[in-house]
């Protein structure tokens, strides 16, 4: 009973700070406000039993990326956001191109439900033991692969920040 | 035991304040015995009740908004590191436990299965109070010292965990109950991991902003760092929600490596279930008092750093270190377990 009324308290919490992302006027409140997104995400993955998967996207999206962004944003001192005044047409084509998104993925949600059997759901895969035996036996090559891809992806940031010349 | 658990709860709650109540007088004695001066003595005995004297002066300063600050982050920076600095306690066991009337009651306030990660998250997160708080003071000394607080935190909170890792690695789980628990007696980390235990403990007191690693509100620099704008009980919030981080990272450094509430000869048949559990509250805050002194004691002997020496041996030294650190506790557990 209380996990229902839980559900609720952070979808609408998910749903409110997202929507403050897109209306904030200042930008520091909108990067404040997705913070507040992904700790309400996290607490949906906690409902789901994937305490591994909650506490990391804490630890990386709250934590880290969020901070960076909040970075950038003090330090380009973005106080007031700059008004770019878009013209009709753009608007019209972003509110339709928002809305065909929407359709789809309320569509594939629907799909979703029915295939979806709720009873055969194992609810221990979020623990980190188990999780941990899955990426390191199932999944090994996906796992390996893109922790390559972000040494390399580390790498090539620190080749580009160093001083040519030396 | 619903009711247990609150009344444990607001004893840590009360507790922590207390006690982070009472390092601000304890340092403040400490730093005059290091100057070869008195301390704070006028306030009652010995002056003990400087910690009162200094809440209720705090309580009846002005408070002060900066014109054109942001009102509700400007408010929302000293309550969320008070908030952040409180948390980390509620997975840390405060004791072996004792029996009463045949249930068993564990000084835990949640034992949940991923607690060394909560840790860490909840320090990650530590960063937001200092960075609102620092950005919304409208002041660039207030931002200089907000951004060198985060970019100093973002990097030793990476070192942290890979010296965390090893732990984890050793006790196969991520729950500071096992932990613990894996500590019994005179078992502790500390033995297993002595250069583990260095690097945390840099780690820690770069992570709770203290001396030598106080470059955020390095006075000399930045005139109070993230905190110049504050005033009554908001800075007290920010000063006091310091002490209470010490407190816990003594906590959690006692629990990762030395033992927690474990203490040698706690298995001897003359000291009942109850006997043990009280002694080992007693014992673990012991260890936390040892490690809160530590902290002043360096506090008031080293010189600060420099900011690139900070960022230097944060990044080019410890993480090095962590990651050796981490393939040797790998190699110990393959050739000895």
């Amino acid at each position: 009973m209380l996990t229902k009324y839980l559900f609720y308290f952070f979808s609408i919490l998910a749903i409110f700070a997202s929507v403050m992302v897109l209306m904030s006027k200042k930008p520091i409140h909108s990067v404040l406000y997705l913070t507040l997104a992904f700790l309400a995400i996290a607490g949906h993955f906690i409902l789901l039993n994937a305490q591994f998967i909650a506490i990391v996207n804490v630890i990386v999206y709250a934590g880290a990326i969020m901070v960076l962004f909040l970075f950038t944003v003090m330090l380009l001192n973005l106080n007031i956001a700059i008004e770019h005044q878009k013209s009709n047409l753009i608007k019209i084509t972003a509110v339709i191109a928002a809305g065909l998104l929407f359709v789809t993925i309320t569509g594939a949600t629907k799909k979703l439900d029915i295939v979806y059997n709720h009873n055969q759901v194992v609810t221990q895969i979020g623990m980190v033991k188990n999780l941990g035996k899955i990426l390191f036996s199932d999944f090994r090559l996906p796992f390996e692969v893109s922790g390559i891809l972000f040494l390399s992806a580390m790498v090539g940031t620190v080749m580009l920040g160093k001083k040519t010349g030396d | 035991m619903l009711i247990f658990k609150l009344i444990l709860i607001v004893s840590i709650l009360l507790l922590s304040l207390l006690i982070a109540m009472y390092s601000t007088l304890f340092e403040r004695k400490i730093a005059g015995f290091f100057q070869d001066r008195f301390g704070p003595d006028r306030a009652g005995p010995g002056g003990i009740f400087q910690p009162l004297a200094d809440g209720l002066k705090l309580f009846f300063k002005e408070e002060f908004m900066p014109a054109k600050a942001d009102k509700f982050l400007y408010i929302l920076g000293p309550s969320l590191t008070m908030l952040v600095a409180l948390l980390t306690s509620a997975i840390i066991p405060w004791g072996p436990g004792i029996t009463f009337k045949g249930t068993h009651y564990y000084f835990q306030v949640a034992d949940i299965n991923i607690g060394v990660l909560y840790s860490f998250a909840v320090v990650s997160v530590g960063v937001y109070g200092i960075m609102i708080g620092g950005w919304a003071s409208n002041n660039k000394f207030s931002l200089l010292g907000a951004i060198r607080a985060s970019s100093q935190m973002i990097s030793y909170e990476l070192t942290m965990g890979l010296s965390i890792i090893a732990i984890v690695m050793m006790t196969g789980s991520l729950s500071l109950k096992d932990i613990v628990t894996a500590q019994h007696g005179f078992n502790w980390n500390i033995w297993y991991q002595p250069l583990g235990f260095l690097i945390f403990l840099t780690c820690a007191y770069a992570e709770c902003n203290r001396s030598p690693f106080d470059l955020p509100e390095c006075e000399t620099e930045l005139i109070g760092g993230y905190h110049t704008e504050y005033s009554s009980m908001k800075l007290g919030f920010y000063l006091f929600a310091e002490y209470i981080n010490m407190f816990i990272s003594s906590a959690m450094i006692s629990t990762l490596y030395f033992g927690g509430y474990n203490f040698p000869f706690m298995d001897s048949p003359a000291l009942s279930v109850n006997a043990v559990g009280i002694i080992g509250t007693f014992v673990l805050f012991l260890k936390i008092g040892f490690f809160g002194f530590l902290y002043m004691w360096i506090r008031w002997t080293l010189p600060r750093f420099r900011y690139d020496q900070l960022m230097n041996l944060g990044w080019k030294k410890l993480i090095p270190v962590a990651v050796i650190n981490m393939i040797l506790t790998g190699l110990g557990i393959m050739i000895f377990k």
